[in-house]
């Protein structure tokens, strides 16, 4: 490829990703009312999306070859575990990181 | 004097949601410099020069886009394929933006900017937290979304100009954002009196990710979510428990 068509491959990565940003927001204007179908939509998917965007991460997982999804299972417990047990996003975040690394580097 | 009160109140309440919304990042601030140093550092070994990671992703802001944007630049020049490729990997933002479209009124000047640097994860910030009272929410939105695009932007170029710097051992860091969507799941799963709209989401995406595979499993799920929800408006509705 040459410059020229590096920067239009740029470019048009760019292009698409702001449309798909901005076409929600330039189809319904903030000084119209919102449809009331619209309207439910932005209330009903946000748990949906948080639930696919947990399979969406993992997703590589193999359950019936390598470490069978284990290590996975684990970290994942305990973040749940520790946030059941102390409301606090940060240690649950860090608990589970931390326990996935040990878990990956040292014993799977 | 009074106009000397008004900017002082002002640059207070742009302080206090800073404040607010920075302890909000520190998780994405680990998986951003790390993700961001992987891609900057992979973009090195193909060939490019720092100041592609840099502009990449400034100008575009999306992880996993950027990545394969890698494979089409080492490609031949396939201008028609490049954008529609971009416009499926990139298309839940219009999920995104359905869901903010409420949060996001009232944010002035902002909304632009808060629109251009909408990626998942300050998505899920901006749409989980409840932000407090007394903090301006414009300006917690906004700097969420600016302090998630400058880990990724300087993550991306520290790994292009340095390349293999890390001497620990990274291997499992990047859980760090499975561990974060998973927790605010949680969050709003504690939230919400009903769980249906939840259920349909992991469910349906199991399925699809078992039915399409793992590269091709996210437009089949989006599509498949907005047939439900749709279908089960009267039921979900009725049975409240929206927040």
């Amino acid at each position: 490829m040459t410059l020229g068509q590096e920067i239009i491959t740029i470019g048009l990565c760019a292009l698409a990703t702001m449309l798909t940003r901005f076409l929600p927001f330039l189809m319904f204007r903030a000084d119209k009312p919102t449809p009331k179908y619209v309207r439910y939509l932005g209330k009903a998917l946000p748990a949906a999306i948080f639930g696919m965007l947990v399979v969406y991460c993992l997703k590589n997982v193999n359950v019936f070859t390598g470490s069978h999804g284990l290590p996975e299972l684990i970290a994942i417990a305990l973040v749940v575990g520790l946030h059941l047990w102390k409301r606090n996003m940060l240690l649950s975040i860090g608990g589970g990181t931390v326990c996935y690394m040990l878990l990956v580097q040292w014993i799977f | 004097m009074s106009e000397n009160t008004g900017k002082r109140n002002r640059s207070g309440a742009v302080k206090k949601a800073l404040i607010a919304a920075f302890p909000k990042t520190i998780p994405i601030m680990m998986g951003f410099l790390f993700l961001g140093m992987s891609y900057g550092f992979y973009m090195k070994v193909s060939g490019f020069s720092f100041v592609y990671p840099l502009c990449m992703s400034l100008v575009i802001f999306g992880g996993s886009l950027e990545f394969v944007t890698v494979t089409m630049l080492l490609g031949s020049f396939a201008p028609v394929q490049t954008f529609l490729m971009a416009l499926m990997i990139q298309a839940r933002h219009l999920f995104y933006g359905i869901a903010l479209l409420e949060k996001y009124k009232e944010t002035g000047m902002k909304k632009a900017y808060l629109i251009f640097g909408m990626c998942d994860e300050s998505f899920s910030i901006n749409c989980a937290t409840e932000v407090p009272e007394n903090v301006d929410k414009g300006w917690f939105y906004f700097f969420v979304t600016v302090l998630n695009q400058f880990y990724w932007v300087a993550g991306a170029t520290l790994g292009g100009l340095l390349g293999s710097v890390l001497t620990f051992n990274t291997e499992g860091l990047d859980f760090v954002m499975t561990a974060m969507f998973m927790v605010i799941f949680l969050e709003q799963w504690l939230k919400e009196k009903k769980h249906y709209t939840a259920l349909i989401g992991v469910m349906v995406s199991a399925g699809c990710l078992l039915v399409f595979g793992a590269d091709s499993f996210l437009i089949p799920t989006m599509i498949c979510i907005l047939c439900f929800l749709t279908a089960f408006r009267k039921p979900i509705e009725k049975a409240g428990g929206l927040l």
